[in-house]
């Protein structure tokens, strides 16, 4: 099967399962990292135990490491995505408001996202975005517009949901990219399997001022291997999550990435919870001399792939603020055109109306922005300084839209009643977080 | 595929357009914004430079009348010539926005003309300047309120009223003149009529005086018993309640990624300059790394250039759109609005980075900043963009959200 029938095949599958859906599932049973992190919040620092899986193989053999195709230049300017990515983002879409959204408030109460909808999510082939081909991912050619696409519909269901379900992905394609061909063979085919592990990229760290390229948690050599100490924060899914990458300072090489795995001794953590982004079961990660061998270096501490993973992760985080930011909109304008005061709709007062052309205004700048970077990223172009303006967009319009849609609807924006409030918490995220997610 | 660059096949007609932009527009700027009310004559031989870059090109052009849209069956992706126009428009901008005005049969009656003529009056109008008058003492932004009359005698129509800020109205060949032909039926009775500038009874009374833009004339007119020929009015004669208003102002959805465009030319203009100015004072701007730690000059430097960026692109999705067959109303607002405001906030905040040198005649910080400020304010302002906008989102008449 070449990518596109893959891609055909998975989208049918989603769509398949999406008409399937019932309604709402109840929330019933905790799932093992909701009891994990109820545990850690009760017991403070707790070694992580991960989950159990041993990644010893057996993954295919690979003489050279495998890699996604890469894009070509294209000629022409265009706004319309390729089939396969309008087929995943409808079915991601229809997937995200048919579950995401209806899941979300209890998901916020318990910080945990419940365990069949990160099942049902993996079905869509979320975690596998990033995995070659020779591993059995389904996606031939390296996408992050097709990442960002798929980021903008699950936040649109829901942020924290959406970190949740796109954290794996994340090292996924971080082993996709930088892994060489042992790291692959040990660790990227689960990736594309029935049951994906749980997993995170860790790099931002707990302080004010935090920068990516000056990170205090360091790796030193020692033996044929690194010794690993420090601290991350607002990991998702940290206490469920079998293998991290972790950015980490290497000896005077610069910053760069390491595989580690959640059983290694040495590793505690504890719940973080946050303003947003609860659902996620965002954590604390602390390394105190953690040993890892020599096969644990990504890429070499090549100084470009560390700067490609920070843009990457970054452009993640504006996809985020664009899907969560387009939710804020779909909500606001039912409401201020149903909401009556003073006889009429409160739509009918340009200081309303306004507020939401603004919403629109920033919304599509945010997004077309957030597009032109993941489209350089795939065709080879330079792309630091689209990241970097999107990611301002993100920081301060989607704060601004999560602002705006709670003061629109005024006290009912206050109250968890409406989802409002949530999305003011979780866009707060987008401008400041760094890692956790891929594109 | 979603690509956001430049298409390869207009990168030759935007390095021409940016070459004329620093050979002819940059050197002229001072001068003409110091004679207000000469004509820049160097723009002669330039017009003429660039009908032959419309003639030689089967790209779409770069002109006023690129804004045409035409179907051709084809159902694949189109880049065509509302992209090349805006791109030509951004360069050009990038120079001088008042000398771009001025540019002889690049007016936006000529966008009006080829977005609505038929094909005998494109003919007839084919080599002309063409300025735009709606404007008048009492109606601004309500161009439904417009006054000026014109009733049919004969075989012509007779305008009488007064319009004002009419761009390029002293020096174009023709005006497209806005007038009702029955005012108790309120905008479906408004009509636009091709006025030959040598019309008697089109009568020049005053050039104004402006912040800026002064390389270009903005003129007022009086009509008094004007004698217009019956097949110069545009579109139908027709009185259509529904229809008619819809259709004057769908020249607005062509035209308003142009004046987009003129924002988006200007505030670059001002980035790239500021950029320069502040480099040589020692500020590094690093995109990788967060603002925070970077110095608060450099921080502001990035966040203007992220708000150009949304309006860079709001305006090339809007002219691709019209390129594709799209609606794009809502689209070109959009960018309108984006850009109309984000040109006047980076020009003024670049003038302020720069300190007296932002101020002062030495540079052109302090001129385009005064030229910004008309990008929010003509062909709809701020204001009316988010109207538009916040009525179609909302679903809403203009009786309902006023």
């Amino acid at each position: 099967m070449n990518a596109a029938e893959r891609g055909m095949s998975l989208g049918l599958r989603a769509l398949n399962r999406v008409a399937g859906l019932e309604l709402l599932d109840r929330i019933g049973m905790r799932n093992r990292a909701e009891a994990l992190l109820y545990s850690a919040t009760k017991n403070g620092f707790r070694a992580a135990e991960g989950a159990g899986r041993t990644f010893n193989g057996p993954g295919p053999k690979l003489s050279a490491p495998a890699r996604q195709a890469r894009g070509e230049r294209a000629a022409a300017f265009d706004l319309s995505p390729t089939d396969e990515q309008q087929m995943m983002r409808e079915a991601i879409g229809d997937f995200a408001q048919a579950k995401l959204r209806p899941a979300a408030l209890a998901a916020n109460d318990a910080c945990a996202a419940p365990i069949e909808l990160l099942r049902q999510a993996n079905e869509l082939g979320v975690a596998m975005l990033g995995v070659p081909g020779e591993l059995d991912g389904a996606f031939e050619e390296r996408s992050a517009v097709t990442s960002v696409l798929v980021a903008e519909q699950l936040a649109r269901g829901d942020m924290s949901l959406a970190l949740a379900i796109l954290a794996p992905a994340a090292v996924g394609t971080a082993i996709g990219l930088w892994g060489d061909a042992d790291q692959q063979s040990t660790y990227l085919a689960p990736f594309a399997g029935d049951d994906p592990p749980a997993a995170a990229l860790a790099m931002i760290e707990p302080r004010p001022l935090f920068d990516p390229l000056e990170l205090e948690t360091k790796a030193t050599a020692s033996g044929d291997g690194y010794v690993l100490s420090g601290a991350k924060s607002l990991v998702p899914r940290a206490a469920d999550s079998e293998l991290f990458v972790v950015a980490a300072e290497l000896d005077g090489r610069g910053p760069a990435l390491f595989i580690v795995e959640a059983e290694e001794k040495g590793i505690v953590f504890e719940a973080e919870p946050a303003m947003g982004l609860r659902a996620a079961g965002t954590g604390r990660l602390q390394f105190d001399g953690v040993k890892l061998g020599p096969g644990a270096l990504l890429a070499d501490a090549e100084p470009a792939a560390y700067r490609e993973c920070v843009r990457l992760a970054r452009l993640g985080w504006c996809a985020l603020a664009v899907g969560t930011s387009q939710a804020a909109l779909d909500y606001l304008i039912p409401y201020v055109n149903e909401r009556i005061a003073f006889g009429e709709p409160i739509s009918n007062r340009q200081a309303v109306a306004f507020d939401v052309a603004n919403v629109a205004i920033e919304l599509e700048g945010m997004r077309l922005a957030t597009y032109r970077a993941a489209s350089r990223a795939d065709q080879g172009l330079d792309y630091s300084r689209e990241v970097a303006l999107a990611r301002r967009l993100a920081t301060t319009k989607a704060m601004q839209i999560g602002s705006d849609a709670v003061q629109l609807l005024g006290g009912h924006g206050y109250i968890t009643e409406h989802p409002v409030e949530r999305w003011y918490r979780d866009l707060r995220a987008a401008g400041l977080m760094e890692g956790a997610l891929l594109v | 595929m979603i690509n956001l660059e430049i298409p390869k096949k207009f990168k030759t007609l935007v390095g021409q357009a940016n070459q004329v932009a620093t050979e002819i527009l940059r050197p002229n700027s001072r001068k003409y914004d110091r004679a207000e009310h000469t004509y820049p004559k160097e723009l002669d031989m330039l017009a003429a430079l660039i009908d032959g870059m419309n003639a030689g090109s089967d790209l779409g052009g770069a002109g006023a009348s690129g804004v045409r849209r035409s179907s051709n069956g084809d159902t694949g992706n189109r880049n065509g010539s509302n992209m090349s126009t805006v791109l030509s428009v951004i360069e050009m901008c990038w120079g001088d926005v008042g000398l771009t005005l001025s540019m002889p049969r690049q007016g936006l009656g000529n966008s009006a003309i080829a977005s609505v003529a038929d094909d005998s009056q494109l003919e007839r109008y084919a080599g002309k300047w063409a300025a735009m008058a709606i404007t008048e003492p009492e109606a601004g932004s309500d161009s439904a309120a417009i006054r000026t009359t014109a009733e049919l005698d004969g075989d012509s129509y007779v305008l009488n009223g007064e319009k004002i800020y009419v761009t390029a109205g002293e020096r174009a060949d023709l005006v497209v003149v806005w007038a009702t032909l029955d005012r108790s039926q309120g905008r479906a009775a408004i009509k636009s009529f091709v006025v030959e500038r040598s019309n008697p009874g089109l009568i020049l009374d005053r050039l104004e005086h402006k912040l800026g833009i002064r390389a270009s004339d903005t003129a007022a007119f009086r009509l008094e018993n004007c004698r217009v020929p019956k097949q110069d009015l545009l579109g139908s004669p027709e009185i259509d309640t529904k229809k008619s208003f819809a259709g004057a102002m769908q020249t607005f959805d062509n035209t308003r990624p142009l004046v987009a465009g003129m924002a988006v030319g200007l505030a670059r203009a001002c980035l790239e300059r500021t950029q320069d100015l502040l480099g040589g004072a020692g500020v590094d701007v690093d995109y990788d790394r967060p603002l925070h730690s970077q110095s608060a000059v450099a921080a502001e430097l990035i966040e203007l250039e992220s708000d150009w960026e949304a309006a860079h692109l709001l305006t090339l999705q809007a002219a691709w759109m019209a390129d594709n067959s799209k609606p794009n109303s809502l689209q070109a607002s959009y960018a309108k609005a984006k850009a109309g405001r984000s040109c006047v906030d980076i020009a003024l905040r670049c003038v302020a980075l720069c300190g007296t040198v932002g101020y002062g005649e030495d540079e052109l910080l302090e001129k385009w900043s005064r030229d910004a400020k008309i990008l929010d304010i003509f062909e709809g302002t701020q204001q009316i963009q988010l109207l538009i906008i916040a009525r179609q989102l909302l679903g809403k008449t203009s009786a309902e959200l006023k």
